[in-house]
Formats: C-alpha cells, sequence, structure tokens
C-alpha cells in the first residue's frame, strides 16, 4: 500500500503521519513487555533502571542474576535483601501452575474437540444454542464465572482442591479448543470419513486414523490456547485454592500487592519468552495447516 | 449450572429461616396495629431457638440478620449466652417477653421487631436493592442507604466511565493499525501481527506488572520525561495507582481484541472500492467516509462490543493499578465474595453485571453473530 506518485502533499503528510501513528501504537502494545527485561538483571532491589545501568560504558556491577536465584529459591547471603524476602513459593507454584495447567489442557482439548466435531455435523439440532452455552465462559466476565462457580463448587465441595481448581479451568479453556478444532473443520472433507466408513474402519479408527491426523494442527493451537488460559488464570485461583495451593500468577499478584520485588520481573521475562515460544509454535502451525488445506496466503 | 446458583444465592433467603422457623411462624401472627410488642409466644419460640439451636448456623443468621439492621448480631450474642446460662442452672422464666427484655433492653425496641420482616420470607430481594444503594425501612418501602453507604451506583457509573473510555481508546489506536494490517502485503503484515498476538498471548499479571514498572514515579516513562526536560526532577507525574493508570493499561491489554476483528473485516473489503470512489470524482477522505467506513462497521461494533463487555468486568488491572479510587464493580465482587463472606450481595451485583453483558451479546449477536469471533 505504497503511496502512488501522483500524490500530493498534503496526502503525503497525512501518509506519513497515519505510519507514524501505527509505529506508536505498535510500540505502545510491546514497549511495556520489553521495558521490563532489564529491570530483572539489575542489583537493586527496586523495579527502577538505576544511574549504573543506564551508565556508559555498562557498569557490571550494575547488573547481576541476583534475583533469578532467589526466585530458583537460592537463599545464599549475596541474593537475600532486607526488603525482599526469600523462599521457594515461587518454584512450588510453578510446578502447580504446570501440573494444573497440563492436566486442564488434556481434559479441555478432548472435549473441546469431541464438542467441536458434533457441532461441525451439518444436521446438528440446537447448533447456535449449543455454541452459544459453549463459549460463554470466554465471553462472560471471569469474575462473574468465579463467583458463579465458586457458590456452585461450595455446595459440593469441591471449593479449596485442586480437582475443584481443574475442572473450572477445563470450562474456561474448552471454547478456545472448541473454537478452533471448528476452523480447521471448515475444510475437511467429510466425504473422508464416509469412504473410510465404507472401507470397514470402525469410528474410534477413522477418528485416530482418518479424522485426527488432518485436523491436528487445529487441535495442538486449540491445546496450546488452552494451556495458557489456565497458566495466566489467576481469579479462580485466588477464589478456589487454599492459601498453600500456589500457581504463578497468584504469587505474582500477592508480590504485586504486597512486596514489590524484581523477583516479580524475573517471572515475569521468563513468562514473555515462554508467551514468544508458544506464539511462534501456533504460527507455524496455523501456516502448515493453511497449506494442507490448500489456502493460498494472499 | 453455576451461574444459575448464583442466581439462586442472590434472592436465597432461606437459610435465616431453618434456623427460627417457629419465631417466623409466630412472628406473622403479630398484629402490629394492635400491640406495639410482638406477642409473647414470638418471645418464647425465640428464647427456645436460641437454647436449643446449632451455634454455626446461628452465628450464620446472625450475618444475615446484620444486614438488615446493625446491632442484631451484638444483640443476640449477648442474649444468647444468658440464656445458656440460665438453661444450666434449669431455670424456667415465667414471662419471656420481661425476661428477655431485662437481659437486653433492645428487645423492648420495636425497630428491631420491624426489620425482622424483611428475613421472615425465603426469597428477598434486599440484595438487589443494596447493589444499587437502596435499603428497606420498616414498613418494607424502599429507600436510599444512608449517604456514606452509598458506594455501588458511584461504582457502577464509574465502571461503565472507564469501559466506554477505553472502547473508544481502543478504536482510535486500533483502527489505523488494522487497516495497515490488512493493506501492508502478507510478509510484512505477518510480521507487525506478532507485535498484535505477542500482548494477546502474554500473561495478564505480566502486562500489568509490566504497566506498573513503567508509570510508577520513579518508572521509565516518568524517567524519560525527565531526562527530555520535559518535567523536572520533581514533578514526576502520579500515573499508577489512579484513574489514569487503569485506563492506560486496560487500553494496552484490550487493544488485541479491537484490533483483531477489525483486521478479519477489512481483510475482505476489496481495494477497489477506494479507487473506484476515487474514480468517479470522490476525495479521498471522502472516498473513506462514504465508501471504506460503512464496509467496517461490523468490525468496529464485533471490537467494540468485545473490548465494552471485556472491560466492564475486569478485575485485575483496576485492582492492581487502580489504587484506592481505582476500584470497579468487579472488585467489589471479589471483595464480598473473599472478605466480608456477604455472598448474596456479591451473587445480587454479579447477577445484575451479567444481565448488562446479556444485553450487549444480544447485541453482537445481532450485528455480527457469535459464529465470527476469530483468535488471529
Amino acid at each position: 500500500m505504497a503511496l502512488p506518485s501522483y500524490a500530493s502533499p498534503v496526502q503525503k503528510t497525512y501518509y506519513y503521519f497515519y505510519l507514524f501513528f501505527c509505529g506508536v501504537v505498535f510500540f505502545f502494545l510491546v514497549a511495556p513487555l520489553f521495558a521490563i527485561v532489564p529491570i530483572s538483571f539489575s542489583v537493586s532491589p527496586f523495579m527502577v533502571f538505576t544511574d549504573g545501568m543506564l551508565a556508559w560504558p555498562p557498569d557490571p556491577e550494575a547488573w547481576s542474576l541476583r534475583w533469578y536465584r532467589n526466585m530458583i529459591g537460592d537463599c545464599s547471603a549475596d541474593v537475600v535483601s532486607s526488603t525482599v524476602p526469600c523462599s521457594n513459593k515461587w518454584m512450588i507454584g510453578t510446578v502447580n501452575s504446570f501440573f494444573i495447567g497440563i492436566v486442564a489442557t488434556v481434559i479441555a482439548t478432548a472435549l473441546g474437540t469431541l464438542a467441536a466435531l458434533g457441532l461441525s455435523r451439518p444436521h446438528m439440532p440446537f447448533k447456535g444454542l449449543i455454541m452459544a452455552i459453549l463459549i460463554s465462559p470466554m465471553i462472560v466476565p471471569l469474575i462473574i464465572t468465579a463467583a458463579g462457580m465458586f457458590f456452585f463448587y461450595a455446595r459440593i465441595n469441591l471449593v479449596y482442591t485442586f480437582t475443584g481448581v481443574i475442572l473450572a479451568h477445563v470450562a474456561l479453556a474448552t471454547p478456545f479448543v472448541v473454537i478452533t478444532v471448528t476452523a480447521t473443520l471448515v475444510g475437511f472433507d467429510m466425504n473422508m470419513v464416509k469412504a473410510a466408513q465404507s472401507l470397514g474402519a470402525r469410528p474410534v479408527k477413522t477418528f485416530f486414523r482418518v479424522i485426527m491426523p488432518l485436523i491436528l494442527p487445529g487441535i495442538i493451537s486449540g491445546a496450546l490456547f488452552a494451556f495458557i488460559t489456565s497458566f495466566d488464570e489467576v481469579v479462580i485461583v485466588m477464589f478456589m485454592a487454599s492459601l498453600d495451593q500456589l500457581t504463578i500468577p497468584k504469587q505474582m499478584w500477592a508480590g504485586i500487592r504486597q512486596e514489590i520485588s524484581p523477583v516479580i520481573l524475573c517471572m515475569a521475562t521468563c513468562l514473555v519468552a515462554l508467551s514468544i515460544f508458544l506464539l511462534t509454535t501456533v504460527e507455524l502451525l496455523r501456516r502448515r495447516s493453511e497449506r494442507l488445506r490448500g489456502i493460498k496466503p494472499r | 449450572m453455576p451461574i444459575g446458583d448464583m442466581l439462586l444465592r442472590s434472592v436465597d433467603d432461606a437459610q435465616i429461616n431453618t434456623v427460627f422457623p417457629k419465631t417466623f411462624e409466630e412472628y406473622n401472627k403479630w398484629d402490629r396495629e394492635k400491640d406495639e410488642l410482638p406477642p409473647e409466644e414470638v418471645y418464647r419460640t425465640l428464647f427456645e431457638e436460641l437454647a436449643t439451636g446449632e451455634k454455626i448456623a446461628i452465628g450464620r443468621a446472625l450475618t444475615r440478620m446484620n444486614y438488615s439492621k446493625s446491632g442484631w448480631k451484638s444483640l443476640i450474642k449477648k442474649t444468647s449466652r444468658e440464656i445458656k446460662k440460665m438453661t444450666r442452672k434449669g431455670l424456667v422464666p415465667e414471662s419471656y417477653k420481661t425476661t428477655l427484655i431485662e437481659i437486653n433492653k433492645d428487645w423492648g425496641d420495636p425497630t428491631f421487631w420491624y426489620s425482622m420482616a424483611q428475613m421472615v420470607n425465603k426469597q428477598t430481594s434486599i440484595y438487589y436493592w443494596n447493589a444499587i444503594d437502596r435499603t428497606f425501612d420498616q414498613d418494607q418501602n424502599v429507600i436510599m442507604q444512608d449517604e456514606k453507604r452509598r458506594i455501588y451506583v458511584q461504582t457502577w457509573f464509574k465502571t461503565l466511565k472507564v469501559s466506554v473510555y477505553v472502547t473508544f481508546f481502543c478504536l482510535i489506536l486500533g483502527f489505523p493499525v488494522a487497516h495497515l494490517l490488512a493493506n501492508l502485503p502478507l510478509r510484512y503484515s505477518n510480521l507487525l501481527m506478532i507485535f498484535v498476538l505477542l500482548p494477546f498471548w502474554t500473561s495478564l499479571l505480566v502486562r500489568t506488572t509490566a504497566w506498573i514498572v513503567m508509570l510508577q514515579q520513579k518508572g521509565v516513562i516518568n524517567g524519560v520525561l525527565v531526562w527530555l526536560g520535559i518535567l523536572s526532577d520533581d514533578g514526576r507525574l502520579q500515573m499508577v495507582y489512579n484513574e489514569t493508570g487503569t485506563l492506560i493499561a486496560m487500553t494496552q491489554i484490550l487493544l488485541p481484541f479491537m484490533i483483531l476483528p477489525l483486521y478479519s473485516v477489512m481483510k475482505v473489503i476489496p481495494k477497489s472500492h477506494m479507487r473506484a470512489a476515487q474514480n468517479l470524482g470522490a476525495k479521498p477522505a471522502m472516498a473513506f467516509w462514504r465508501v471504506y467506513l460503512p464496509q467496517t462497521i461490523p468490525g468496529m461494533s464485533a471490537g467494540g462490543l468485545l473490548v465494552f463487555v471485556l472491560a466492564i468486568g475486569y478485575f485485575i488491572t483496576p485492582e492492581l493499578v487502580g489504587g484506592k479510587d481505582g476500584k470497579l464493580i468487579g472488585s467489589w465482587i471479589a471483595f464480598h465474595l473473599k472478605t466480608t463472606l456477604n455472598w448474596g450481595l456479591c451473587a445480587a451485583l454479579g447477577a445484575i453485571l451479567l444481565a448488562v453483558m446479556l444485553v450487549f451479546y444480544w447485541l453482537y449477536n445481532k450485528i455480527v453473530g457469535i459464529d465470527n469471533i476469530k483468535l488471529g
């Protein structure tokens, strides 16, 4: 969308202003994420750029891995600081987060894929209604879902258990799987199912040998969405988990509210790295799936 | 299902009825026109039910009674203690009424008895009225809360205001970016798309923390402004822990939800339309206004509603970045759920929020259809 050669000066001004504006917005979107990375390597116990960090030539004294060592539970004398507590809470949180995330992802992916398969059949009754109910956790504010689940789970004694947290996360994560798998199924040729069955394959075998390999990119990206949803979720964990059931987001929340320490930024840096990794994976999968379905990039 | 349960909770008032069933039965026989205080029978049943009732159940009922009129809790607690003493000694009072009034003169105060009328029914609308700063007076009329207890109406308006502002800013910032992404060759736009998707994939708490780091008084933005000489060192702006901070952070966090629907709509608008319009003699601004903009309306409404609906229920960012006066309605729901344990009020606030949401959701469905949600 380059400017035509006959553009008037006014048009040129508009055009460059427009490009500049977009640049500012892009900067606004990502700058905060990258601003925290250098600070996490600081020596200072405050979340600021110190004079030493901004000095030129760089002052090696101002940089350290101190807070990363604090994060992984190393409490040696040169790591601890009077304002920053040191414990292995971050590591417990990491283990819990991955455990809850992975279990919830597996369940949500299985349920979501099945739902998407059923919903993509042409003769499914009440399709709109079922779809609306399925994706409602995505639209309804989290705080309402969380409050509702808390009341409901309080009745059936699931509050303050891992099971409760995982089930709640499954409910939140399933819509993402349904949506991505439904999108993949748009280009899926249902005749292949008929062909497989006419050749004698049972429905289960048809699914694993014919359908699944073809929609796998959709399933995986749905699973990644599900994982990040559960991994990043804090409201439900706050209500539903007991005090000692820590997860990374809960620990970050507590950290921001009580003691603002650079350890939070270390964890944040790790999470940014994780999200870059997941984003790349999803993007590659999406291209692969488009290539397989014969949709050429325009 | 959990949401249905929440709706039940918001009107549910049965618990207290299981604690004082006989008292309430007798209470209903009391003719207020005739006697100033309830008859002897009411005092007797109340005395017995306090003496035999389960401690935990009574405790819960007390909390509920205190919502109707403060003072119930201490009154019943004191009375219970005296009743326990008496039953241990095996004393049976001659007149329950005089005994209770002797124990605490508040039992002779009719306003306490009037407020009991609110609890007799198994369903109540008190929580809904409380959620919009109203309460009942002694004759069951709806009145305003005390001046200093009016917080919710104000918070509802603040929530709406913040949501409208955030939606507006997202639209202003998102529209040109979506336009650029939709019109660039795919090679560049895929690259730039990462800038939009990366924040979308990054943890909400990470982004919120990042904004605190950016906006605080010794933070990055103030630092740069001071360094550039725009601000003096002691004139640093207070941008975090107030509404400004909430607006900035929420706009950045919700911006991808505006850009993505806009992008998917703009992507399919043929470029030839603009050229054709200009060919027919329209100035570029006119062509944009009359030809391009109307075609993006589905995208704008989809993105706008998505952002609005997400913003109205937002809880984490306002709570962390907003400070004391940045509290939105979501914070109050969490506060009543976790801290005061006033679940009825919490559920009522949630139900009202849900109703607001459903209206917007319905609109959204009318305009673009729910199947059109795309995740990039």
